[in-house]
């Protein structure tokens, strides 16, 4: 990211700021259970949850912060949290 | 060598502090207001409401607010949408804009602000001191202070040119004393659109919100960016150090009006002792200065012009052959028991070869007046540090012992 004159920074800036490193736990998916609602896509603060083309989705863990959301929200408990191994 | 001040005396008028800001921001063309009342700002932003309903601001939008923080607010997408843009407030609204104040200056906004300066709550007061804008200092915003209803008009039309270039990109506050400048009428030149338009040209902003090139504007920076930002941020108020010089000779240029630069000098060669001071008081001082002088005491006076940035170098240069050096401050932090510009006074000569006698007086707080006797017990307080050495350093001064 380069700093612009005037402190203003190109387009898509997010794309850079990999918030993945923050996380002390993980979502992981339970395809068994999950019912493809679409819940957890549509309320990731992050916008981490991509479709798939099978209509399931799956984790971009460059941008996964470890919130939570997804996996509190699911009607299913369909997202488990993990400890994530360092 | 400061230029001598030529007011042309057939063009004067006499008018309100207030409508001379007014004024003086119509001429610069702004392109969106946005301003809630507030006393004693309240005629500068009547006065700008009266001239968009007459229609003499063109290409221009006043927007209504329901607080400071709104109006501050509205003018972060004005601006970055590259808009000349200007509000005015004072005390608890400018406080109300604190969080606004880091967004503008973070986001190299040039709005320009004026700042009826008055005491802050609690207790309630709508009076002048300078407590509401030295409570913004860390904001990132140029502070420039005014001595007289002149100043603070040709301040408004310097502000704005200091803010919009291209490697400064800073927001300013223009400060005027609250009633004691924005209620006294005065007589004055006031601003001639056509030499305003010489001296200030159209707003040309680098970069602008716009959907066919998008940008981001106050990115989300962690902590592999943020520190570079502030660096910049830093670096700009450093080079506006030598802008707001050069745009004072160029206004004088344009307009035949000096003030100073940074700092000015009055009959300080020679002086033993130096006062320094910012806003209105700075007359009064003048009037001391000159009824001392005929007794032959050796006394000057340093104005401070440019409060943000603090004119360091500016300030050694003209305290250097003092005996001792007399702040006064119509502030206080508290907790330290000093004004502002007694303690960053003292730290700019901390470290150089310079060793005198620095004392602050805290005076003027909530509009209590300072008198001519007040300003000669101090200068007599100084002769006595000369002879003596510091008893106090720093202290109230004009005390009611009765309320205590
Ligand atoms: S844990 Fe939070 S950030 Fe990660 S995918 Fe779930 S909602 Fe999104
Ligand atoms: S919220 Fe749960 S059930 Fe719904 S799509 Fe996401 S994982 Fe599947």
């Amino acid at each position: 990211m380069k700093i612009l004159p005037g402190g203003v920074c190109e387009a898509g800036t997010t794309r850079i700021n990999k918030t993945g490193g923050w996380r002390t736990f993980k979502p992981v998916y339970d395809y068994e259970k999950c019912i493809k609602c679409k819940l957890c896509e549509l309320l990731c603060p992050d916008s981490s949850i991509n479709p798939r083309d099978d209509g399931f989705f799956e984790f971009d863990y460059d941008f996964c912060k470890g919130c939570g959301i997804c996996a509190n929200e699911c009607p299913k408990d369909a997202i488990d949290m993990v400890l994530e191994e360092k | 060598m400061a230029p001598e001040n030529k007011i042309d005396k057939e063009k004067m008028v006499v008018v309100e502090g207030s409508y001379a800001v007014a004024h003086a921001t119509k001429v610069c063309r702004p392109n969106v207001i946005s301003a809630y009342p507030i006393t004693p700002q309240t005629h500068i932003v009547e006065d700008l409401s009266q001239f968009m309903a007459d229609g003499e601001i063109p290409n221009c939008e006043y927007i209504n607010v329901e607080s400071e923080f709104s109006a501050l607010s509205a003018l972060v997408g004005a601006s970055a949408a590259g808009a000349r843009c200007y509000s005015a407030t004072t005390s608890q609204g400018l406080e109300l804009m604190h969080e606004v104040l880091f967004n503008i200056s973070g986001m190299r906004l040039p709005v320009v602000m004026t700042i009826a300066n008055r005491a802050v709550s609690a207790p309630i007061s709508i009076w002048n001191d300078h407590q509401d804008a030295i409570s913004q200092r860390d904001t990132g915003w140029l502070q420039l202070y005014a001595e007289n209803t002149q100043e603070i008009s040709d301040m408004t039309a310097q502000a704005f040119k200091i803010s919009e270039d291209k490697d400064i990109l800073m927001p300013s506050m223009v400060c005027m004393d609250g009633f004691i400048l924005s209620h006294v009428y005065e007589p004055i030149v006031l601003l001639e659109q056509d030499l305003t338009d010489e001296f200030l040209p159209a707003f040309e902003p680098e970069h602008v919100l716009d959907p066919k090139n998008p940008m981001s504007f106050g990115a989300f920076a962690d902590p592999n960016y943020y520190t570079e930002f502030r660096y910049l941020q830093e670096q700009a108020m450093q080079k506006s150090l030598k802008k707001i010089e050069d745009v004072a000779n160029e206004f004088y240029d344009v307009y035949g009006r000096y003030y100073g630069g940074l700092i000015d000098e009055y009959r300080t060669d020679d002086a033993d002792i130096i006062i320094m001071a910012m806003g209105s008081i700075i007359g009064t001082i003048k009037d001391v200065i000159d009824k001392l002088r005929d007794r032959n005491v050796k006394v000057g006076l340093l104005k401070v012009r440019s409060f943000r940035p603090f004119p360091v170098e500016a300030i050694k240069g003209a305290l250097k052959d003092a005996k001792v050096v007399v702040v006064l401050d119509k502030n206080i932090s508290l907790g330290l028991n000093e004004g502002a510009l007694f303690t960053e006074t003292k730290s700019s000569l901390y470290n150089t070869k310079l060793d005198m006698p620095i004392i602050g007086y805290m005076v003027g707080h909530g509009g209590r007046d300072i008198k001519v006797d007040l300003i000669e017990k101090i200068v007599d307080d100084a002769k006595e540090v000369i002879k003596t050495g510091i008893t106090i350093e720093s202290q109230f001064t004009d005390l009611k012992e009765e309320l205590l």
